[in-house]
């Protein structure tokens, strides 16, 4: 019980951090519609880039510190990307009929979300060689 | 943005993470009942089910036409930290380097177009209040 309430202190630290990262982007490169969501794109990405790596060294048994995959995994990385703001970017082209616009934004944040992954992944068991 | 207002962001953010956590853990389970089990870890419905419930109600907030700081608290604090576009990218990264490309582009064309689909129903339904 009292390791339960520690791995949920640790999520809600983590998302509460992510948040406030998330929110500080987004203000420091405001979105206007019609423009490229250079915000979101960038904390999807970076949140991407860290997620593979701390999760890669969780799988291979060599994490950063006890429940890193909690702390930052599941409450910073999660946070700090968003999945409904993307969706909501997108709504927001198709409505502008900027097609190719939401096209291209879909595609890149999800290759690039992707290989950020894959990077790290790497990276963490080049390392454990 | 004061500081006052970030700090809401940051609770509601790790508000938003623990509930994450919950659904995700909750849809497994349920899922993990009816399908196979040598399957049922393989396919992230949780998060995919986070991500369209998240999507959906953004677009009811956008919908109601909630503005300024409550915006702000709700979109970006709340639903923002709910869902997750790292772990979506890298559950769909770990699918393909399992060799599950198809379960892999299930997931990413399955978010995307669902998503989609729910933000915009989200809001139809918040515009009619």
């Amino acid at each position: 019980m009292r390791a339960d309430r520690g791995l949920l202190a640790a999520i809600f630290a983590g998302g509460f951090c992510g948040a406030i990262a998330r929110a500080l982007v987004a203000e420091a490169l405001p979105y206007e519609s019609g423009h490229w969501p250079w915000a979101t794109l960038l904390v999807n990405v970076a949140g991407a880039l860290l997620l593979g790596y701390v999760i890669t060294r969780v799988e291979d048994g060599r994490e950063l510190f006890p429940d890193s995959g909690r702390l930052l995994g599941t409450g910073f990385c999660a946070a700090l990307t968003t999945f409904s703001t993307l969706q909501l970017e997108l709504l927001q082209m198709v409505d502008d009929a900027r097609y190719a616009l939401a096209a291209a934004y879909a595609i890149v944040s999800v290759l690039a979300g992707l290989a950020a992954v894959a990077l790290t992944t790497n990276l963490a068991r080049a390392e454990a060689r | 943005m004061s500081a006052a207002l970030l700090l809401l962001v940051g609770i509601l953010g790790g508000a938003g993470a623990l509930a994450r956590l919950r659904v995700d853990a909750a849809v497994t389970a349920r899922a993990g009942r009816r399908t196979d089990p040598a399957r049922r870890q393989r396919f992230p419905l949780g998060i995919l089910a986070v991500n369209l419930g998240g999507a959906l109600l953004l677009g009811i907030v956008v919908g109601f036409a909630v503005h300024g700081d409550r915006y702000t608290l709700i979109a970006t604090g709340l639903l923002g930290s709910y869902t997750t576009f790292s772990t979506w990218v890298f559950d769909s990264h770990r699918l393909a380097s399992e060799g599950r490309r198809g379960a892999a582009a299930l997931n990413v064309g399955a978010s995307l177009g669902l998503g989609l689909l729910a933000v915009w129903l989200g809001r139809e339904l918040g515009g009619l209040f």
